[in-house]
């Protein structure tokens, strides 16, 4: 039977430091860069006939 | 900065489309068949046409073969752009392709057959089961692959998906598969009862959330902001809204099981994760329809955009009917009726079916470097289909809650005031026409598009290569000092997968193990016996004509139900069930109690002819177990396996396990003769007749308080 604790402590151990890390990056203020990504997939589509730069590295 | 040339592989992508409608095009046929069949039962024509048979064939074709031949469509289309790389491997895309295919070909051949393990949405025999694990992940190894080998680093939101969808089906699968083999087209799940349910629905729910909604979820993040050619709304209600899905659908399985003998706190659980997750749900929903803000104007003229509108529209309304289905008192009056189809068909019909369609008439036209066929026939669709839909479920809401009131409707004296069953399916036959109608309506829009498509193609190139260029990505990556978390995660694909199967494996650990460890969880019945070697091969029977697809073996605690069939089912009384028959969908009325309320006669004549017993009887007719031998070649292998399973039969009872069959076949057979039935003691008819009558008797002799351990 005490697989069951120690598999329950261990969920709950791994569920615990989600919320702290969820908690510490909206206190820290993450997210910073959440919008680039949303137009970026939008211009991938033909290819140009002359290579362009577009400098998308992050 | 380096710019590499390479080439998108168009072809598995254009393989997966036509593979998604047409067979997209033979499940809601098959729908639609087993829809006439409930009002016109002379439809079931032969015994691998009758419903039992057929409707497991129509959710796996739609789930498996329409949905997830969509779902690979949009994941190879979506990944090699959103990666800028092409597929890792075009032959695994291959073996991919065509295993996936020779798969439902598999089970188009055996769930007709009546080759079936008996589990809801999960009735593929175990040889179809290791195939569809092998091609699964094969799939993943080369999604995994295109990933390492990507020429972006970040991994938009959408790639979040298909992977959570990846990793939590290969566990579904996996886990709610462990059945063991007495030969190549018949094995016995391991788990049994409750804890059979549990795993069961666990799976089943989340084959929803992670095979029907969470991949699609991943290509509304691509193609509707796509289609429409705006950003979506809020990518970072996109992140919260992706997190807070995977963590929360998954505890919500047991919500299936309400009232039933589960334990009452997994229910509860259940019920609390179901009513959280309407947040991220709507969050997601929202997050598609504000999309279109300032571009409501293309809506009115682009079907690909209306086809998406109603899709979304759809998600929300079913993940808003969800959590209200898992209060335990709205449940107490949806469990069992037409609502719960209702309900599904929203997201199958809206959802899934309406999404598919936005995303091929998109498609198809950049596949084939041409523009739609035709506009005003992709709108003709558009509006059958959505008449179809709501032709569809407005009756079946109705036929819901007509149906659950008058199995709770009492007279003032306190008597049932409709006790025979069939009154309250004969009140709801009209609106089973309407619904037929309704799915008719949908499938003509689906053959529209359908032509539409074909039409579409023919008039294009079709290009399988489709030239591509990016830089290449720098292998050493330095950091921002201001980065998130949330951004680290997005580089580490690898990583991303554990934290996921970790999250993940959280809610299905909590859930499963205790119910598997704690004996007080499942009270052990001492009146409870195994079943007899004879009674087994009934039940097999029944298992084989899917009998669990109309009858529920489940009764639930209510005065209703126990005025109506007996006493209420006990955890305890299952537990040599494998797999376990509670059903979820009452056409005919509940089967626990069933044994000892009619005479072998009554069961024979039913079986051979339902009206002669029940005048206006919806079953279909079975004369083939009237005809057939019992094979009784398996006896022995059967009683082993359970033996194996921990059933309690005694030492070497298998050898001698044959001799009971005979005994008792006897008995039933004379027992028939008696009535005037001549019928050999060899027949099928006779096992099932053993199995039904020995149904929910065993806690009838026990003393009124149940002996619990």
């Amino acid at each position: 039977m005490s697989v069951l604790f120690i598999l329950i402590s261990a969920s709950l151990t791994i569920a615990l430091l989600f919320l702290f890390a969820f908690i510490w990056s909206v206190k820290s203020g993450q997210y910073e860069d959440d919008y680039t990504p949303s137009v970026r997939i939008l211009f991938d589509d033909e290819l140009k006939s002359k290579p362009v730069n577009k400098n998308k590295a992050i | 900065m380096r710019i590499e040339q390479f080439k998108y592989d168009n072809r598995w992508v254009r393989n997966f489309a036509f593979a998604s409608f047409l067979w997209g095009f033979v499940g809601m046929l098959v729908g639609l068949i087993i829809a006439c069949q409930l009002v016109w039962p002379q439809l079931n024509f032969v015994e691998w046409t009758t419903f039992g048979r057929l409707r497991p064939l129509h959710t796996n074709a739609v789930i498996f073969a329409f949905v997830g031949n969509g779902l690979f469509m949009g994941i190879y289309y979506s990944l090699q752009r959103l990666l800028k790389t092409r597929m890792w491997s075009d032959k695994l895309s291959a073996i991919h392709f065509w295993g996936w295919q020779l798969i439902i070909v598999s089970a188009a051949i055996t769930l007709p057959l009546g080759i079936t393990s008996g589990k809801e949405y999960a009735e593929l025999e175990w040889p179809i089961d290791i195939a569809i694990a092998v091609v699964w992940i094969v799939f993943g190894i080369n999604m995994f692959a295109t990933i390492f080998t990507r020429r972006e680093r970040h991994l938009y939101v959408a790639i979040w998906f298909y992977i959570a969808t990846w990793v939590t089906v290969t566990m579904l699968h996996v886990v709610n598969s462990v059945e063991l083999p007495i030969s190549l087209f018949k094995s016995y799940s391991v788990y049994a009862g409750v804890q059979d349910a549990l795993v069961q629905w666990w799976y089943g729910h989340n084959a929803v959330a992670f095979f029907l909604t969470t991949p699609y979820l991943g290509m509304m993040y691509y193609f509707l902001p796509k289609a429409a050619n705006r950003p979506v709304y809020s990518y970072r209600l996109s992140i919260i809204h992706f997190w807070a899905l995977i963590f929360l659908y998954i505890w919500a399985g047991p919500h299936h099981l309400l009232y039933t003998a589960l334990p009452d706190w997994a229910q509860s659980l259940g019920t609390v994760f179901s009513i959280m997750l309407i947040a991220p749900s709507w969050g997601g929903m929202i997050n598609g329809l504000l999309t279109l803000r300032g571009a409501w104007d293309k809506v009115r003229v682009d079907p690909v955009l209306k086809f998406m509108v109603v899709a979304v529209t759809a998600y929300g309304m079913a993940t808003f009917e969800g959590p209200m289905l898992s209060i335990k008192s709205v449940n107490a009056i949806s469990h069992y009726t037409d609502w719960t189809i209702a309900h599904v068909h929203v997201g199958a019909l809206g959802w899934n079916g309406f999404l598919t369609f936005g995303v091929l008439y998109w498609l198809i036209p950049r596949l084939y470097k041409t523009n739609l066929f035709s506009i005003k026939l992709a709108n003709t669709h558009f509006w059958l289909g959505t008449l179809g839909i709501l032709f569809y479920v407005v009756p079946m809401y109705w036929a819901g809650f007509t149906q659950s009131f008058m199995w709770k409707q009492f007279t003032p004296e306190g008597i049932l005031k409709y006790p025979n069953f069939l009154e309250t399916v004969n009140a709801i036959k009209p609106m089973y026409m309407m619904r037929a109608l309704g799915g008719l309506l949908y499938l003509t829009g689906t053959t529209v598009g359908i032509y539409n498509l074909f039409k579409t193609a023919g008039q294009g190139t079709f290009q399988a290569e489709e030239d591509a260029e990016a830089p290449a990505l720098e292998k050493e990556y330095t950091a921002h000092s201001n980065e998130g978390w949330h951004r680290l995660i997005e580089r580490r694909p690898v990583q991303m997968l554990l934290l996921s199967l970790g999250l993940v494996a959280i809610g299905g650990a909590v859930e499963l193990i205790p119910t598997f460890l704690i004996e007080s969880n499942v009270p052990s019945i001492a009146s409870v016996k195994p079943y007899t070697p004879l009674e087994l091969h009934g039940r097999d029977i029944y298992i084989r004509e899917g009998c669990y697809n109309c009858h529920s073996q489940m009764i639930r605690p209510f005065r209703s139900e126990t005025e109506r069939y007996g006493e209420y089912s006990k955890a305890g009384e299952f537990v040599y069930d494998h797999p376990f028959q509670f059903g979820s969908k009452r056409n005919g009325p509940d089967l626990q109690r069933e044994g000892g309320k009619y005479p072998d006669s009554w069961h024979y004549n039913h079986i051979l002819e339902p009206s002669s017993m029940s005048p206006g009887s919806i079953m279909p007719s079975y004369p083939h177990i009237i005809d057939h031998d019992l094979d009784v070649s398996t006896t022995e292998a059967k009683i082993s396996a359970m033996q194996m399973l921990g059933v309690p039969y005694p030492k070497g009872y298998e050898k001698v396990a044959q001799a009971d069959v005979d005994k008792q076949a006897a008995t039933i057979a004379d027992n028939l003769g008696k009535s005037g039935i001549k019928v050999s003691k060899n027949k099928e008819i006779i096992a099932l007749i053993a199995y039904l009558q020995r149904l929910g008797k065993d806690i009838k002799g026990a003393p009124k308080a149940a002996e619990v351990k």
